[in-house]
């Protein structure tokens, strides 16, 4: 490989990794959005969608990567597993927020957001008890076919990459779409800006942040699902550093900032790749997070963030 | 009777006011007097520790803002509180929320349009944005995509130079000609009592004062302490 091969590969590499951090990243900003709070429980939502995704993958008699699918049994699969996956995080998410959070709301400090480390602690530990410590191989149907972009020594694009761009651009139109166009969004952009007016027009708070919790998990689930899928593995422990480097994401582009945490999402996925093949993979969080320390002196509020919320 | 505690705070203090339909009524007060307090009674932000509020006839002191809201109570807050980062039509639409879209929807966005040409003109841009008397356009229209009977408005002058200052009074009257009843919080005094019928006014949590418009413009109370008149002037 020439070192622009090598460049544009870890590149393609940086945007299928952000574009998973970007999904994961979009739960954290849409939450705190609403309710300013910095929801940790997020982090093992995600865990617990690649093990879902893993169980549906099971299902199909999917096992290991020996399985491969192709052209519409593929496309079905996946989509099922997706599917299901996105709604039951999401209903994870709604069961979290009703029973953990909402009796916390209206309370000062921060006991919300402790409470959702421990939830967060509640699902690693019930994982881990049911499905064991070990790392998990992934069951994965996805055929190895690569596209070489200048050759056959040249940067390869590979079929799973082109479905993660894929998935995660349609999920993130969908969402951007919600938040823009339907009732719903828009109660959810209003509570956002102002919770009381919000609740003066009528705006059911409850139902809209039902729905943040919803989709954020639901994103979640697909992030969990991405991730497994790209690494071969699932373990109780993932939820953790991705996590944590998709939250730095939201905080990156400005939390509460819907297209910010997009953005983040990939600028991380990039910094990760590329500091992977240019310093060393064991450098990469150190990277990601003095960026982070570095951004956030600069702009406190994130890239694309608003310090003060414009409330009177 | 109305009482309203936070906490420990007694608030309203067996507060009693009476809006009969078609009528713009008025509440002066200063600083601390339990105008807002009273504001977000009437829309079911705090409940009443004691008392009621009965609205065409019916008891809504239990009933959760939604409800009020598409009973046909619709509020201008004070310092207008719009969607910042919403454009100016979103935020008509966010006054329409309980609403269904439809033919109603299209009527009343045009009877806001008419009141206000300039909100039309800006209905694409980030309400952020516009100059404080846009803003109170806006919020004013917001308020009637709700299809209200009773607007309730709180300090609807604040902020605003005089030229819209007299624009917004207007506009009041020319919304409550149209069959919603108005009631409003008001510093102005001065403004408040000539387009008001009638007016209560508010001190530490307590009704003072109460009588028709022309009444308390000749308060020798009013005039002191609320439309600047010094006692024995010249």
């Amino acid at each position: 490989m020439t070192p622009f091969d090598l460049l544009l590969q870890q590149l393609i590499n940086g945007l299928s990794l952000g574009a998973m951090y970007a999904l994961l990243a979009l739960g954290f900003t849409i939450v705190y959005g609403i309710l300013e709070l910095i929801n940790f429980s997020h982090f093992n939502v995600f865990m617990v969608g690649s093990f879902i995704a893993m169980g549906v993958l099971h299902l199909f008699g999917i096992e290991g990567q020996s399985v491969l699918l192709h052209g519409l049994p593929l496309v079905g699969v996946l989509l099922v597993v997706l599917v299901v996956t996105m709604i039951a995080c999401g209903f994870l998410g709604v069961i979290i927020e009703r029973f953990a959070l909402r009796p916390l709301r209206g309370v000062k400090g921060p006991m919300a957001m402790i409470t959702t480390i421990g939830v967060s602690y509640i699902l690693s530990n019930v994982v881990l008890l049911t499905q064991g410590a070990n790392e998990k191989n992934y069951p994965n149907p996805i055929p190895h076919w690569s596209f070489y972009i200048g050759g056959i020594n040249g940067a390869r694009i590979t079929v799973f990459q082109i479905l993660i761009w894929v998935i995660s651009t349609l999920l993130m139109g969908g969402l951007f779409w919600f938040v823009q166009r339907s009732r719903l969004g828009k109660a959810m952009r209003a509570t956002a800006q102002d919770p009381d007016a919000a609740l003066m027009m009528g705006v059911e708070v409850n139902r809209v942040i039902m729905t943040a919790f919803f989709m954020g998990s639901a994103l979640a689930g697909a992030a969990g699902l991405i991730f497994s899928l790209y690494y071969n593995f699932t373990s109780f422990g993932i939820g953790f550093s991705a996590g944590l480097r998709a939250f730095t994401a939201a905080v990156l582009g400005g939390i509460g900032n819907i297209p910010g945490a997009m953005v983040g999402g990939i600028i991380i996925g990039l910094i990760e790749s590329l500091a992977g093949q240019y310093i060393a993979v064991k450098w990469a969080d150190v990277i990601i997070f003095s960026i982070l320390v570095l951004v956030l002196i600069c702009r406190p509020a994130g890239l694309f963030g608003r310090l003060a919320p414009t409330k009177s | 009777m109305v009482n309203t505690h936070y906490g420990d705070l007694h608030v309203l203090k067996n507060v009693n006011y009476r809006l009969d339909q078609g009528e713009i009524v008025c509440l002066l007060g200063g600083n601390a007097s339990g105008k807002t307090t009273t504001m977000k009674t009437i829309m079911g932000i705090v409940r009443p520790t004691s008392g009621s509020v009965i609205y065409e006839g019916e008891a809504i002191e239990g009933l959760a803002t939604v409800e009020r809201v598409k009973r046909g109570i619709a509020p201008v807050l004070e310092a207008r509180r719009l969607f910042p980062r919403m454009t100016v039509f979103e935020n008509l639409e966010m006054g329409a929320y309980t609403r269904k879209k439809g033919a109603e929807f299209d009527q009343d966005l045009d009877r806001v349009y008419s009141l206000f040409p300039r909100v039309k003109e800006r209905r694409d841009q980030v309400s952020g944005t516009l100059s404080g008397g846009e803003q109170q356009m806006v919020a004013i229209g917001r308020a009637l995509m709700a299809r209200p009977r009773l607007i309730c408005m709180d300090e609807p002058s604040m902020g605003l130079s005089p030229l819209y200052v007299e624009q917004t009074f207007d506009i009041i009257q020319e919304i409550n000609r149209q069959g919603v009843s108005i009631f409003m919080v008001e510093q102005n005094a001065a403004m408040a009592l000539l387009i008001a019928n009638r007016a209560y006014v508010l001190q530490t949590g307590q009704v003072i004062l109460s009588g028709s418009a022309a009444e308390l413009r000749e308060n020798e109370t009013v005039r002191e302490a609320y439309l600047g008149e010094m006692q024995g002037g010249h």
